[in-house]
């Protein structure tokens, strides 16, 4: 104990000299790297126009800003669905046998107790046999947390997510967005490997927001891109680079979230890196994603990029992570992603304050239904519901869901045969359909119907993501991981899988 | 073999409240004006009774736990009570109990009962209840309408008939049901419309609109039942039977395998047919003289004309719209406005249905009594159309 402390206070003396030390890098393996990466953006895209416009009475300089959408999570998403479906997207692309690790980073994850990672373990179906953890406390949670998956050697996935509930008519109402990115790392064919990294940790308070709260508090905007941006993060690259042996005219990929505009655009030009290597910080698109948007620039880079093209990546917040990556020759088919297309704009402005809770409507007595959540009921039924596992008979093939006892087959009727069988990738089709305005739902109408899967499995689902029009029966589906019910007597939610409709670009 | 229940029991007496919104009455009231009026019909002292099945669905915390509330409120003299639920067929649930009771030989007189107390929740619709066991961490809490607009959507596509002719059909569902009503006194919705009103009217679950849900009531009905030979021995002279009392429950079949279409009530065919053998019926579209079905929404009632075997598949919105079930056609259909206008108490449907046959049977019906009628059929459902109760009755005069 006496020494660990010593040590604690001798090195207090020297932070400047800590500040420029180049981390030694391990040499690098060729053969461990990014394997996969996923992105998910909400479908729905508020339109910025709109939300200024019911400002302008008393804030008529957010104007400015109000060009394009920016994402905004349905009221059945937060940021443990949408890291559900990057995940997901994460998974298709690269799927390592031995993943032993999963990181979950966000700033607005729904539970300060209760593993957010262990949900979303069951969802993804990884193996329960893994070190799980949700990473928090700044803008650098998945930065940083790429950065020790890479650094550590062994297969991992982390993902950043976010969903903030700003102040209404602030500017990061604006240029916040919702979504989620997920990177696997691994070895194997990797498309990407590190060669060098550095941080710093700084107290900087561009922003910060409160434990429990919502909505950020900022400082003079001038002030964080001058005493901010340009003077913390230039020696941190600095140091990152000289550690991967790279030049900054060399970076073909500059990856960096502007939550300020062209932030970034003014760091390459500190730095020296070309201009058209600046990757779009996509703000006409989604808006800055928080924790998530590194990795969501980085998975849009890594679908465009060519091989052997160097990346830097660096996120700002309580000072700085910079990774330079290098692109392998093996690559990620396919150009821009397809969840950067699609989207549905929504020019409600009151729906998205009813859907972040900002405002309370009259959802009538049908709203008082009480969803105390059975967390006994919940814990045995965990595979059925977040992992959407049925059951199929190994006797006859009948998929059952939920799986039972005995076989539902009449010409069967085993008992005991059946075996885990996941829903969550298998085709569907409605079968049949309503749009209820009875029952109370946060966007109504609500829409459920039968869904038959490829196996002949019949569930009774909720549609989610849908327009009314695009019920018909026969219709193909897609599944989701959605928030299934809000407990706001209990501060408890609860989830599971929805069905919706399955679009041509895939995505949203 | 067993023989089955055909005539070896009788209706001794029946009652029904005046269904709606009794805003000023308990369970307690309910259950006493059914009853006051069947033991008067029946002629018989109440300590003739020696057995009686209460029903109650949904409001079991504001009837009463156990047979309680039904031995509290009629003061009956420690008899056996047992209550019943079968969801919204509990009526005849409660009806089964005391007919099997007396066919048993175990008593000679039973009464069933059944009630519900549905307009105290302050909003229209059924009531909704904590949720946050198994089945709620996946189901989708949709209401009833919801899950019966199911049947739309599967009908439409597997007949391939437009969404409009099929709206149409049900239309005429709901207007012949409140033209009926309008004659039938103790109906909760009396109100004539018109085919216009049903397709402008507020959407509830697609395609089901206002006009095509039934009403939510508050009401009791009651029937006390004997063995025939008990009944001719008190002084009755035209003695009710009932022919056949089956009741079918989905297993899980229609929800999870892949047999079911989706635009049928399965259990309603298959409790039909036992239903119909049981009372010796080999051709109903031509022995029966009226029915009584779950119009719970105005597509159930469509397709339950075929699940019964009374439409040919397809052909059930052809029919309605040729007015086979009006008032004045080949088998009326809901004389008395059925669920949908005489109101729907959950616990007292069943018997409610069995009340219209009785009275029908007997020339009571007033302004809306039919001609000839020998025999009718009730058909009460419980649950959604993928996983439910179905309880049929079938009523008639003994030796009909």
């Amino acid at each position: 104990m006496q020494s660990g402390r010593t040590a604690v206070m001798c090195a207090f003396p020297f932070p400047l000299l800590e500040r420029t030390k180049v981390l030694p890098m391990s040499t690098p393996k060729e053969n461990f790297g990014i394997l996969g990466v996923g992105a998910y953006l909400p479908r729905l895209r508020l339109d910025r126009a709109t939300v200024a416009a019911n400002h302008k009475w008393m804030a008529p300089g957010l104007k400015g800003l109000a060009k394009g959408t920016r994402t905004m999570a349905n009221w059945d998403e937060d940021a443990l669905t949408m890291a559900v479906e990057a995940g997901r997207a994460a998974l298709t692309q690269a799927r390592p046998g031995d993943i032993a690790a999963l990181t979950v980073a966000s700033t607005t994850l729904p539970f300060d107790d209760r593993l957010n990672a262990s949900v979303v373990c069951s969802a993804l179906a990884l193996s329960h046999q893994i070190n799980a953890m949700d990473a928090s406390g700044g803008m650098r949670a998945g930065s940083s947390a790429l950065l020790r998956a890479l650094q550590a050697g062994q297969s991992a996935v982390v993902i950043g997510t976010e969903r903030r509930i700003p102040t209404p008519a602030s500017t990061t109402e604006l240029s916040y967005g919702d979504g989620a990115a997920a990177v696997v790392v691994g070895s194997g064919e990797p498309v990407a490997v590190l060669r060098g990294a550095a941080s710093a940790a700084e107290d900087f308070i561009d922003h910060f927001r409160e434990a429990g709260h919502d909505g950020d508090y900022g400082w003079e905007e001038r002030w964080v891109r001058e005493e901010g941006y340009g003077k913390i993060i230039p020696p941190v690259v600095k140091r990152a680079l000289e550690a991967a042996g790279v030049k900054a005219e060399e970076i073909d990929h500059f990856v960096m979230p502007a939550p300020l505009q062209k932030v970034n655009q003014v760091v390459a030009k500190k730095l020296g890196i070309r201009p058209e290597a600046v990757a779009d910080a996509l703000f006409e698109v989604c808006g800055d994603t928080g924790v998530a948007h590194p990795l969501l620039m980085l998975a849009k880079t890594l679908a465009v990029a060519g091989p052997g093209q160097t990346i830097l990546l660096v996120q700002f917040g309580g000072g700085c992570d910079a990774l330079v990556l290098q692109t392998t020759a093996k690559q990620i088919a396919g150009g821009d992603p397809a969840w950067l297309g699609g989207g549905r704009t929504e020019t409600n402005y009151l729906k998205y304050l009813s859907f972040t809770g900002q405002i309370d409507l009259e959802w009538g007595m049908r709203a008082e239904m009480d969803n105390k959540t059975a967390l006994s009921a919940a814990w045995r039924s965990e595979a059925m519901v977040q992992g959407f596992v049925a059951g199929r008979c190994s006797k006859c093939g009948t998929v059952h869901y939920p799986s039972s006892r005995i076989c539902v087959n009449p010409a069967c009727g085993a008992t005991d045969t059946q075996q885990p069988h996941r829903l969550t990738d298998e085709p569907a089709k409605i079968r049949s359909y309503t749009c209820d305005w009875l029952s109370y739902k946060q966007c109504p109408p609500f829409m459920f119907g039968h869904v038959e899967f490829e196996t002949q499995a019949r569930v009774l689902m909720e549609f989610t993501d849908c327009d009314p029009g695009e019920l018909a029966v026969g219709n193909p589906l897609a599944m989701t991981f959605r928030i299934k019910e809000v407990d706001p007597l209990r501060g408890f939610r609860r989830y599971c899988w929805k069905a919706k409709a399955l679009r041509q670009n895939g995505g949203a | 073999m067993a023989a089955g229940i055909r005539d070896r029991v009788a209706i001794l007496g029946m009652g029904c409240s005046r269904f709606g919104e009794r805003w000023s009455d308990n369970a307690e009231d309910l259950m006493l004006e059914a009853f006051n009026e069947a033991l008067g019909d029946a002629g018989i002292e109440k300590s003739q009774i020696e057995a009686a099945w209460l029903g109650v669905c949904l409001e079991e915390n504001n009837v009463g736990k156990t047979s309680g509330p039904l031995a509290q409120g009629l003061r009956l003299p420690y008899i056996a009570v047992s209550r019943v639920e079968n969801a919204c067929a509990t009526g005849t649930e409660a009806l089964r109990g005391a007919v099997y009771a007396v066919a048993s030989g175990a008593c000679d007189i039973a009464l069933a009962l059944g009630v519900e107390k549905l307009k105290d929740t302050g909003y229209g619709g059924l009531p909704s209840r904590t949720r946050g066991v198994v089945p709620d961490l996946w189901q989708p809490n949709g209401s009833a309408p919801g899950a019966f607009a199911q049947l739309a959507a599967a009908y439409q596509a597997k007949y391939g008939i437009k969404a409009e002719d099929l709206k149409r059909a049900m239309a005429h569902v709901s207007v012949k049901s409140h033209d009926n009503a309008a004659r039938s006194p103790k109906a909760h919705l009396r109100n004539k419309i018109t085919i216009e009103d049903v397709l402008k009217a507020q959407m509830i679950a697609e395609p089901l609109g206002l006009y095509d849900c039934c009403g939510v009531s508050d009401g009791a009905a009651c029937a006390i039942v004997t063995t025939p030979e008990i009944a001719k021995a008190l002084g009755k002279k035209d003695v009710i039977t009932v022919k056949a009392l089956q009741l079918a429950v989905s297993n899980g079949e229609e929800a999870q395998f892949n047999n079911w279409d989706g635009a049928s009530i399965k259990t309603a065919e298959v409790a039909s047919v036992r239903a119909y053998k049981e009372a010796g019926i080999t051709n109903p579209r031509e022995a029966l003289d009226l029915i009584e079905v779950h119009d719970c929404f105005s597509v159930t009632e469509l397709v339950l004309m075929e699940n019964l075997g009374l439409s040919d598949p397809g052909r059930a919105p052809f029919d309605i719209l040729d007015g086979r079930y009006d008032a004045d056609g080949a088998i009326p259909c809901q004389i008395d406005g059925g669920l949908k206008c005489f109101g729907h108490p959950i616990g007292a449907s069943g018997l409610r249905m069995v009340y219209e046959i009785y009275t029908q049977l007997l020339g009571r019906a007033g302004e809306r009594q039919l001609k000839d009628v020998d025999i009718g059929l009730t058909q009460n459902l419980g649950g959604h159309p993928h996983q439910n109760v179905c309880a049929i009755s079938i009523i008639g005069r003994l030796g009909a």
